[in-house]
């Protein structure tokens, strides 16, 4: 177990090699994240995300400078689409944050969403808990506040940071639908446009709907000319303490890891099940005779299920 | 193992000429890399250090101001210093005169394109001498 | 009317030559390719008849050279009176050694300087920056301080000469040198004369050597303008680039479009700022690219002039007609050269001064053959030279005013450039602007789009490209190419060293907080610059100070 000694002291090269193990589905990652599962849980996790154009990396890389100021060590991992019909992508989120690249108290890693078999959310839930076993203490995820997936990785986070910008109007309207819920912490970027206050309005309305405890500040912020940036990180670090203070922390990293169990138990089904070119070709073959109606997809199914579950791995 | 080869893609310098690299990022996407672009005005300290932290297959550098003999060397030095030259392919593209192209391979860019390359070159010399 | 009815007849004969003479011809002898188009992918047809010109109508659409719309010329006699300014862009590493060029280039006749900087300098950092290292001397010129710049313009009587001088976000401090190198002389800025790049949006858009970030840039640009109408009236405060735009893979419509949308946004920032048109607006000046498709070229630009001339009548109320006329600067297109066979970008040269002069040019830049390998030499630089030369005394292109106008194509063209541009500035209108577009990544995305395509229509055989593509030969390297000295860094590092130690700190640190508090507020930041240069404050410390106060910008990329 080199590479993880090697993480555990701190070792960059293992973390962004332990990263890419977990990105490609190593089987021989699984062992290692299971290893350093008991260093972490240290770190906080923040996952940040708005729609495109709202200036999330921007604001990713102040708030990390500042927390860079406070001494505190952060790790970035910025998620971007990949093309669906070349599974090529261009990740380009380390362009704002060039001058962090120098710094060895900030780790950035671009992901490309890929086609993962066992879900993006794993893939980044792995690599977070790499950066957190290397000894970072604040982890961003930032990630394009559109699509399922992108949504379940921020939803794993401690403290959901949503970016909004001023005139976005009818697309409030959407996206509340699917994401406003999950925001911990609102920051209006660009709030030196106009329509900033009215978009903040439009906000705190929806938040008015909101149940619970925790009610989400709303805060304006020029992430390009740093402004706003100190208190926004103040909102966040207050969200963080009424996690701890109310035992909501334990209550949320509980619904996480049930999530997690769920997904990774899923994950090693489907590998048994056509984990091999032999397991696709023999559901393939299947396939064709249900479609036939030679056989119902019932009994296949059940008979599927009864025989990867004796199957050893 | 079947994962897209990752390439960093970015500019060394402060030459703000990016048609040549954003061209050759696309292309490499197309051929189904993952390419990480870091944009303008890189010193190669910074280049070396995102490289780590992607762990990149590839480093794709583009220079068009003439500084090439001075920054590209240095990229190099600084990936052997860190112990990573041996598992990243270095290339570079740009007006780089023919008479300073051996001098570059013999300090470690493992390719040189100059303009008019086909991107299919590129993505093939890519191929076919990555180092793991 | 008989004009309509010739016209019908004319529109029947057609499509009976069409039918009876081409379509049974085709199959027999089928043309080359299935589609036509120029050299910007548009589509052109196998004939231009009256019929694509049908609405043409001489005196709206053309006019008079030297009258409104202006799109045979700016000028009534055009080249009958006074050739075209060559003016080739050079820049050497030293201040010292540019001097000696510029001196044996004004023995030889030559009146007009362009001076190319460093990139350092162009991103207003000293020499001894980090991220100057090794790019220092390299594409131009390194200016540190005033000291550089009195250098630069030794014995160069400056009410003499005009100087352009290829700076973009750190112009206003490059200008304010160059007033103070004059006041030493003994010279009135009234009386000089000359250009300043000073185009950031083409910075953002293409160009890449921007500092700050959009709002504070156009303020600095404002300043230039309001401080320029009094103080150096003679002076062109501003160059409109589309040239960057095109080399970064633009078509020809959208260099127009998007240079034209760039300048309709300095003319608006400028009357926010308070300052009338027609003040301003005659010292507005464009700089565009020549590509190889000369006759799309020769209608770029008169479609440029037409649009321009109405938006500045139409859009912004100009009464003064030197307002309306959108003058311009050429350079041949140096992405068109290729590194293989490069005697052979000779003659793309030349066709693309030729396009230059017939699209009306008022001055002309020609690259040298060896540009696509390195710095060109001086040899290659006497040969650009003289095919302007060429086209100038022995095409005889010269001797009449815009010669092309009345060709059912070129009309056909310019119309249709005219229109697809114009379509292009209502989209970044309806985007809040161009500053707004760029910031939306609008028009870099639209130009990498154009790139992409060239590039992989070059890789499918599509578009051929004479010994790159198609017809290669085996070559030897090419020898002789200009070198760079590497100890010029050095140098430069070592002026500074002593010009801080000679010149009194306190007094520049003073003539630098007094900047700074300026900038924090709105008043105009010209003096608070010629102030602090003057007592040599450097280059990248004037610039420091407004990165201080301003910030940088950051890049949008769009892939």
């Amino acid at each position: 177990m080199e590479l993880v000694e090697r993480l555990l002291k701190g070792d960059k090269r293992a973390a962004a090699r332990l990263i890419t193990m977990v990105e490609n589905n190593d089987p021989a990652v699984i062992a290692m994240l299971s290893e350093i599962y008991k260093y972490t849980g240290k770190a906080e996790v923040i996952g940040i995300t708005g729609p495109p154009g709202s200036g999330k990396s921007t604001l990713t890389d102040k708030l990390t400078k500042l927390l860079r100021k406070q001494n505190k060590k952060v790790g970035i991992i910025a998620v971007d689409p990949t093309s669906p019909f070349t599974g090529g992508s261009i990740l380009g989120d380390r362009i704002r944050m060039s001058d962090l690249n120098t710094d060895p108290g900030v780790f950035i890693r671009s992901m490309g969403t890929r086609g993962h078999l066992g879900g993006l959310a794993l893939a980044t839930l792995g690599a977070v808990k790499i950066l957190d076993a290397y000894g970072l203490d604040y982890i961003f995820i930032e990630t394009v506040g559109v699509g399922q997936s992108e949504v379940d990785i921020v939803k794993a986070a401690d403290t959901v940071l949503m970016v909004m910008v001023p005139g976005l109007g009818d697309d409030i309207q959407a996206i509340k639908a699917g994401i406003m819920e999950i925001g911990d912490v609102f920051a209006i970027n660009k709030a030196d446009r106009e329509g900033a206050d009215r978009t903040k309005t439009e906000i705190e309305m929806m938040l008015d709907f909101n149940e619970g405890d925790w009610r989400p500040p709303v805060k304006k912020v020029v992430a390009i000319h740093n402004e706003g940036v100190e208190t926004l990180l103040e909102s966040i670090q207050r969200h963080r303490t009424y996690l701890e203070d109310t035992g909501e922390l334990i209550e949320r990293r509980s619904k996480n890891s049930e999530r997690e169990i769920l997904d990774l138990a899923q994950h090693s089904l489907m590998k048994k099940m056509v984990g091999t070119e032999e397991d696709k070709y023999e559901i393939k073959v299947f396939a064709e005779k249900v479609a036939k109606r030679k056989m119902d997809p019932y009994t296949i199914s059940n008979e599927i299920v009864e025989k990867i579950t004796n199957k050893k791995d | 193992m079947n994962r897209p080869i990752r390439v960093l893609v970015g500019k060394p310098g402060l030459d703000g000429h990016d048609r040549g690299a954003k061209v050759i990022a696309r292309a490499l996407r197309d051929a189904g890399m993952e390419v990480i672009y870091t944009g303008l005005r890189l010193t190669p300290e910074q280049i070396v250090q995102a490289a780590i932290q992607e762990d990149v297959d590839v480093v794709a550098l583009s220079i068009l101001s003439g500084a090439h003999n001075h920054l590209l060397p240095k990229v190099v030095d600084l990936l052997k210093s860190e112990e990573v030259y041996d598992e990243v392919l270095v290339i570079c593209g740009g007006v780089i005169p023919e008479e300073d192209i051996p001098v570059l391979k013999e300090k470690g860019i493992a390719g040189v394109f100059t303009p008019g390359t086909p991107t299919q070159v590129t993505i093939d010399f890519i191929k076919e001498n990555l180092k793991r | 009317m008989l004009k309509d009815e010739k016209l019908q007849q004319l529109k029947k004969n057609q499509e009976n030559w069409q039918k009876n003479k081409v379509e049974k011809g085709l199959g027999k002898f089928p043309e080359r390719k299935d589609r036509f188009a120029t050299g910007s992918n548009e589509e052109v047809e196998r004939l231009y008849t009256p019929v694509d010109v049908e609405d043409f109508d001489y005196e709206a659409d053309l006019g008079f050279p030297g009258e409104y719309p202006f799109t045979r010329g700016v000028q009534p006699t055009m080249y009958r009176g006074r050739l075209w300014t060559m003016r080739q862009y050079a820049g050497f590493a030293t201040a010292e050694e540019s001097n000696k060029r510029y001196k044996y280039l004004l023995d030889q006749g030559q009146t007009g300087l362009s001076v190319a900087f460093d990139l350092p300098t162009q991103i207003g950092y000293d020499s001894d920056h980090a991220l100057s290292e090794g790019e220092v001397g390299k594409v131009g010129v390194a200016i540190d301080s005033l000291k550089d710049m009195e250098i630069l313009f030794d014995d160069i009587p400056l009410d003499k000469v005009s100087t352009s001088m290829t700076i973009n976000a750190p112009a206003s401090v490059l200008l304010a040198m160059y007033i103070a190198v004059a006041e030493k002389q003994g010279v009135s800025s009234v009386d000089l004369r000359g250009t300043i790049q000073n185009d950031i949006l083409k910075e953002y858009i293409a160009r890449g050597t921007y500092i700050f970030p959009t709002e504070p840039s156009m303020r600095l640009i404002t300043d230039i303008f309001e401080y320029c109408s009094e103080e150096v009236p003679n002076w062109n405060t501003i160059s409109i680039s589309g040239y960057h735009i095109r080399e970064a893979g633009a078509t020809a419509i959208q260099e127009v479009a998007f240079t034209l949308a760039d300048g309709i946004a300095y003319v608006e920032a400028a009357i926010k700022a308070g300052l009338d048109v027609d003040r301003f607006a005659p010292r507005l000046s464009f700089f565009f690219n020549s590509h190889n498709d000369l006759l799309e070229e020769v209608a770029k630009f008169r479609a440029a002039r037409r649009i321009w001339a109405k938006i500045m009548k139409e859009r912004f109320g100009a009464k003064n007609p030197k307002s309306m006329q959108l003058k311009f600067h050429t350079q041949t297109g140096g992405s068109t050269l290729t590194a293989q066979q490069p005697d052979n970008n000779i003659v793309r040269v030349a066709i693309q001064t030729l396009a230059a002069v017939l699209g009306g040019t008022q001055s002309l830049h020609t690259n040298s053959k060896d540009e696509a390998l390195a710095l060109p030499t001086e040899e290659s630089v006497r040969i650009a030279l003289r095919t302007q030369q060429i086209v100038a005394h022995e095409s005889g292109v010269a001797e009449t005013v815009d010669p092309l106008a009345g060709s059912y194509y070129v009309e056909s063209l310019t119309n249709k450039i005219e229109k697809e541009a114009l379509a292009y500035i209502k989209k970044i209108d309806d985007l809040g602007g161009a500053a707004s577009a760029i910031d939306k990544g609008f028009m870099q995305k639209e130009i990498m789009d154009s790139a992409y395509e060239y590039q992989k229509q070059i890789e499918r055989e599509e578009r051929i490209v004479v010994g790159m593509n198609k017809f290669r030969v085996k070559e030897e390297v090419p020898k002789g190419l200009l070198k760079v000295d590497p100890t010029v860094g050095e140098m430069q590092k070592e002026k500074l060293v002593q010009l801080k130690a000679e010149r009194n700190n306190d007094l520049v640190l003073e003539k630098l907080n007094a900047l700074k508090t300026a900038a924090t507020g709105s008043e105009n930041l010209m003096l608070y610059i010629l102030d602090a240069v003057r007592e040599y404050a450097t280059l990248g410390e004037v610039c420091g100070v407004l990165r201080e106060v301003f910030g940088e910008y950051q890049q949008n990329v769009i892939l």
